[in-house]
């Protein structure tokens, strides 16, 4: 084979376009580098004829130059090109080649939760602590003295039984486990009463827990159970401010068109008292046939009213000029008619999965 | 709870036009008298008087015995029986050829017997709850309809069986004795009003301070206020004759209840020639059985009706077994009596009792005063001359004496609540006009009267009080017209009220009671919604947010959260393997425990937090990670300290603090139980179990959202494993938390599967101890990181955390991090040896560490790892 001679533009014309069609033919990085192996490496003829550069006639150097500058040119942009294309080719079926099924499962790890009875607690007390209240809490293990006689329950009040009342032994020491976070609005207000009187700052406080009752557990009964009480006193509150944050209560757990109802009853340590329902928020009171209100429209929720001016002087406030209203619902009853929750056992019974289907908010 | 039969109520007030029962249950309602439940009323169609001709036992194939009847019906007989006369295959042959006259019906019931009376409901009646009846196809015959119970039809749950109205052979026990004639029991008669089941019975909830609720009278007074309808007294009784010498009765209180006189007003007035087997008028008895009481004869029922109707408890005596005088006083010590349930009742000194003088004054007890009478003297059915007392009892004396001997009647129910003062000469009049209405006799001009009754107390008021309170405007003459719709008396001298209030209404003592009359009579439902505005608030407290932080931390790690009862058995501290002495068995004991299985309330919160994990396992689950936020209570100081009595309203910080003093330990604590794994096996890798390790980082995850770095030491207690447990302290040496491997021994007893994990931590120390801290912050050093890494070996029994403790102190403040990052022990290394890989991380604040810097120190931590714990590099 004679070499290429650079002066014989036709012929690296034509070596030009031999390189250029098998690197438009390399369908692989493999063959590309093997096509620039075979049209730019030492052997290849464009390259020796590149070195005969320096061996012709001074006069033709300026011309042999520029042809295979040109050629060189042309074969480095299409090996770029062609280079760009298939590593883009290759790079997205590499992509594809690693693809996984992302519906198997990938959490190994046991997943927890919390107690439903827990989180609704704090999210009823995050209603109340977004208008400024607080949440106090108090001892489980109380004297009788902050759950009965500060509460103005009279000394043969039934519930004082031992019937109703879980006793510590012995019986003569005056001690329970609280039948009510009531004791608890006594001891908040107490703390709290040398503002009240000093720097006129009204007492709003919730009093959230475990309260304690000698009932068998069944469906609708659990001896240890939640409520959250609440406690507002101020100069000139009224039942309407009662009625009114009642009704904001409800709002927070069953929605913007949630109405509560009072009803006249009575407890020892309100007067006014009122029994307080909440609209059926399922029926609207609209179906007779409503599982979650019996037909009836609305659900009882709990007890309220005016606090009785003995609880006031108890805690050590003059009822001459302050008044106050109290209110306090059961959290299991409320978990059972907001969730649908049909036995009181499963909250108390420590199946995990009880809390599992609750998550961490509720 | 009262029951009250709308019929009777009518006839002391107007009820609205077109009512049902659900409107006047809603209306009472609305003034304070919830409903309970509806008797009656739900009946229609055909429910006959039926006479059992026929009554064949057949024992069905589920071994049931069933009785196939043959009961004439009447007029109804001839209607076109459904019966297909045993054309359908299986059926028994029962068509009425083969009978007499009567249609054919299955009943389950086993009280009644062939020639008795009973009720049926026919195809096409309707009973209470819809419940259509229609003829159907049962045990292999064709029957029609049903014989009823007084349950199915609504007539409450007092009776057994099937209702029996008369039973000729005297074979069946008469479901209402002398409630039917015989002239009433004709075959296929409607029975809807012989019942009562066209009226309805309104059962309603009472609340402790209403005792004139428990009356016709009371409640119609309410249902008035609710309605505005007019209220027609039934205690407008015109009386008389005069009081005077009647019945010779003295009150003798040795011993008042806390400073009250047992009786503070006794009636007594004599009848006499009636006659005893006088029956009462069937209107009576079906009253009284719609109102839950049992007729037994016309003087009995006639007192149960009157306390119905008026609310005023009578008893009546045989005159001829009483001796002048009655003497009420307190029981002596281990006196006993009969009462009319037969039982003997041993008496308490502060029960009090009828005496009469049979034997010396006031020598026997002839009944426990306002709630029991005696069976000596109790009318019988040979009773010609009766003496009737109607009283009022101290309600605190009687709420004791009926709870003592677990003794609630429908006299004591009265009494407790509080019985209208005044009423007491009217009741004996009305009930003794009764009996000699339709018991004949002479009632006596003269009756006994001891009044000791204390006018009630005006009560002071303002008339802007209840506006002010409620939230409402009332105008004054709405106050006022309010408390007199209530029976008040009201005094007004421009802005200020002097209330009487009426004798039946004792629980109005205060202002306050008023306003909650002003406020139901104009309706709860008027209240405006007015939302107070409350103060800034202080937010959460540092230990609500701590506590919100440790469960989240605790549930995010894989724990679920779960409540468990505090009430536990004392072996279970045997179980866990506490020993005797151990600040774990300074108990609180319950004195009345719900179960006397469970009598104590947990030391820790392990001894209960086991039980949700058997739980689990029982129900299949294999990997269980539990925890729960709560109390473990200790019994310090219980009994040392009587509480003292503070009733006299004020109390004073060193009575607060004398109270804290005497409670319980009751520390807030965080425990959990881990078993089975902490991983599970999968595609992606294997499973890891919960180990004791895990047990620890939940205690420092706790430790870190409490913001607080805590102390471990080698080992803990029972119920841990002692070589694989830790124990935790604060700075201070506080203790603070116990983690670890549980004892094999106790996974064994207690059946958890071996190698679970526990810890338990004790919050109140760890929140008090960062509460008001404020972390101050360090800049973060921009300079390059140096990393050092160390392998030493050390003996076998050196703690990894002590060696990390020297190279940190030996390295200084340039040490940002050190920790073992492997622990190796095998043959290279050699018998009682063991390495110990240290990754440490150098960092100054303001430059970069040069070589020699690094290199100085790495060789000081060398160095006090060699002094400290004679390390040396491998």
């Amino acid at each position: 084979m004679t070499e290429l001679s650079p002066l014989d533009a036709a012929g690296v014309d034509a070596a030009v376009e031999a390189a250029l069609a098998d690197i438009a033919a390399a369908d692989s990085l493999d063959a590309l580098k093997d096509a620039r192996l075979a049209h730019t490496g030492d052997k290849a003829p464009l390259t020796l004829a590149n070195r005969q550069i320096g061996q012709v006639a001074p006069e033709d150097k300026a011309v042999a130059g520029k042809t295979m500058g040109a050629s060189r040119g042309r074969l480095n942009k299409a090996l770029a090109e062609r280079q760009a294309v298939l590593e883009a080719e290759r790079d997205a079926r590499v992509l594809v080649e690693e693809t996984v099924d992302v519906t198997l499962p990938v959490n190994r790890h046991l997943t927890g939760a919390r107690h439903p009875l827990e989180s609704m607690q704090e999210r009823m007390c995050d209603t109340f602590v977004a208008m400024g209240w607080e949440v106090a809490e108090g001892p489980e293990m109380e004297a009788e003295w902050f759950n009965f006689d500060a509460l103005n329950f009279d000394p043969d009040h039934p519930a004082r039984e031992m019937q109703d009342t879980f006793f510590i032994d012995p019986p003569e020491a005056g001690l329970l486990l609280r039948t009510h976070t009531s004791p608890v609005q006594i001891r908040a207000a107490l703390e709290r009463r040398d503002a009240l009187a000093n720097e006129g700052r009204g007492i709003y406080v919730v009093c959230p827990g475990k309260t304690f009752r000698t009932d068998e557990l069944d469906a609708t009964h659990t001896p240890v159970f939640h409520q959250i009480e609440g406690l507002a006193v101020d100069k000139g509150l009224t039942m309407a401010h009662l009625k009114g944050t009642l009704d904001a209560f409800a709002r927070s757990l069953f929605g913007p068109d949630a109405v509560t109802r009072l009803r006249p009853s009575f407890f020892p340590f309100t007067e006014p008292s009122a029994e307080m329902d909440l609209r059926c928020f399922v029926c609207g009171g609209e179906d007779t046939a409503c599982r979650t209100c019996s037909g009836t429209g609305w659900i009882e929720w709990g007890g309220c009213g005016m606090t009785h001016p003995n609880v006031l002087r108890a805690a050590g406030i003059d009822p001459e000029e302050y008044t106050a209203f109290a209110f306090g619902m059961g959290i299991e009853r409320t978990l059972m008619f907001r969730h649908g929750v049909k036995d009181m056992r499963d909250m108390v019974e420590g199946d995990v999965r009880f809390s599992q289907q609750f998550g961490m908010e509720i | 709870m009262p029951k009250i039969p709308l019929k009777w109520l009518e006839e002391s007030v107007d009820l609205v036009d077109g009512h049902s029962a659900e409107d006047v249950a809603a209306a009472l309602s609305s003034v304070g008298l919830e409903e309970e439940g509806i008797e009656g009323g739900g009946v229609t169609g055909p429910l006959v008087i039926g006479r059992v001709m026929t009554l064949t036992k057949e024992v069905a194939s589920n071994g049931k015995t069933v009785n196939y009847c043959r009961v004439d019906v009447g007029e109804h007989n001839d209607i076109s029986d459904e019966d297909p006369a045993g054309l359908v295959p299986g059926h028994k042959p029962d068509h009425k050829e083969m009978f007499p006259a009567s249609k054919g019906i299955v009943c389950g019931a086993h009280n009644f017997h062939e020639g008795d009376f009973v009720v049926c409901i026919l195809p096409g009646g309707v009973l209470p709850g819809n419940f259509q009846i229609g003829g159907r196809k049962t045990y292999g015959h064709w029957s029609d309809g049903m014989i009823c119970s007084s349950k199915e039809l609504g007539l409450g749950e007092d009776h057994d069986g099937i209702i029996v109205l008369a039973s000729p052979s005297g074979e069946s026990d008469v479901t209402f004795p002398g409630l039917v004639s015989e002239g009433d029991l004709v075959p296929g008669a409607s029975a809807i009003s012989l019942l009562g089941l066209d009226e309805a019975t309104l059962e309603i909830n009472v609340t402790p301070d209403r005792g004139y609720s428990f009356s016709v009278r009371g409640v119609a007074r309410e249902y008035s206020h609710a309605t505005g309808q007019v209220f027609r007294d039934p205690a407008d009784v015109a009386v008389t004759g005069s009081a005077g010498e009647g019945f010779a009765v003295a009150v003798e209180d040795q011993a008042p209840v806390r400073g009250t006189v047992g009786c503070d007003r006794f009636v007594a007035r004599r009848l006499r020639g009636f006659d005893p087997t006088a029956a009462s008028p069937a209107w009576m008895k079906r009253r009284l059985d719609q109102a839950g009481m049992r007729p037994i004869s016309l003087a009995v029922d006639v007192t149960n009706y009157v306390m119905l109707e008026l609310g005023q408890p009578l008893h009546a005596y045989d005159l001829g077994t009483l001796t002048e005088p009655i003497v009420v006083r307190r029981a002596n010590a281990g006196e006993k009596l009969t009462t009319l349930d037969d039982a003997e009742r041993a008496l308490s000194p502060e029960d009090l009792l009828i005496t009469d003088s049979q034997g010396g004054h006031g020598a026997r007890a002839v009944g426990m005063a306002g709630v029991m009478g005696g069976a000596e003297t109790e009318v019988s059915d040979a009773t010609t001359d009766i003496l009737l007392e109607a009283a009022h009892f101290d309600p605190i004396t009687i709420a004791r004496t009926a709870r003592r001997h677990k003794l609630g009647s429908e006299a004591s129910r009265r009494f407790e609540r509080g019985v209208d003062t005044q009423l007491q000469v009217v009741a004996v009049e009305r009930a003794l006009s009764l009996m000699q209405e339709f018991g004949g006799g002479e009632i006596e001009d003269v009756y006994t009267d001891l009044n000791s009754v204390e006018a009630p107390r005006q009560i002071a008021m303002d008339i802007a009080f209840p506006s002010n309170l409620v939230g409402v405007e009332y105008t004054p003459d709405q106050v006022v017209s309010a408390l007199e719709q209530v029976g008040c008396d009201v005094d007004r001298d421009y802005e200020s009220l002097l209330v009487t209030p009426p004798t039946w209404r004792p629980d109005l003592t205060e202002s306050v009671n008023l306003v909650e009359e002003v406020a139901r009579l104009y309706g709860y439902e008027n209240l405006p919604s007015v939302l107070p505005v409350a103060p800034p608030g202080r937010g959460l407290t540092h230990g609500q947010r701590v506590r919100r932080s440790v469960a989240r931390t605790l549930a995010e790690s894989g724990l679920t959260e779960v409540l468990t009862y505090p009430f536990i058995a004392e072996s279970r501290l045997d179980e866990l393997g506490i020993p005797d002495v151990d600040p774990r068995r300074d108990i609180v004991r319950l004195a009345n425990p719900l179960s006397a299985e469970l009598p104590i309330m947990r030391t820790t919160m392990l001894a209960s937090l086991v039980d949700a994990v058997k739980v689990n396992l029982g129900r299949g689950e294999q990997d269980i990670a539990v925890y729960e936020l709560g109390r473990a209570y200790q019994g310090k100081n219980i009994g040392d300290v009587h509480v003292a009595d503070l009733t006299d309203g004020r109390i004073t910080p060193d009575e607060i603090a004398a109270l804290n003093a005497v409670l319980p330990g009751q520390e807030r604590r965080v425990a959990g139980i881990m078993a089975g794994n902490r991983v599970r096996a999968g595609w992606n890798g294997h499973a890891t179990v919960w180990s004791w390790d895990d047990s620890l980082a939940a205690v420092e995850r706790v430790a870190a959202a409490a913001g607080i770095e805590l102390v471990v030491t080698q080992g803990s207690r029972m119920p841990w494993h002692p070589g694989r447990g830790a124990t935790y302290w604060l700075e201070s040496g506080e203790f603070v938390a116990h983690a670890g491997e549980l004892h094999p021994k106790v996974c064994e007893t207690l059946g958890l599967p071996a190698r679970s994990v526990a810890f338990e931590i004790v919050l109140d120390p760890l929140i008090a101890a960062g509460d008001g801290t404020i972390v101050e912050a360090v800049p973060v050093s921009q300079q390059v990181v140096a990393k050092e890494d160390f392998a030493f070996v050390v003996a076998a029994d050196v703690a990894a955390g002590d060696l990390v403790g020297a190279v940190r102190a030996a390295g200084g403040d340039v040490v940002e991090d050190a920790r073992v990052f492997d622990v190796y022990e095998g043959e290279q290394i050699g018998e009682g040896k063991k390495s110990l890989a240290v990754n440490v991380r150098l960092r100054a604040a303001d430059h970069t560490l040069s070589g020699d810097e690094v290199l100085a120190v790495r060789e000081a931590i060398i160095a006090a790892a060699a002094e400290k714990c004679e390390a040396f590099l491998r």
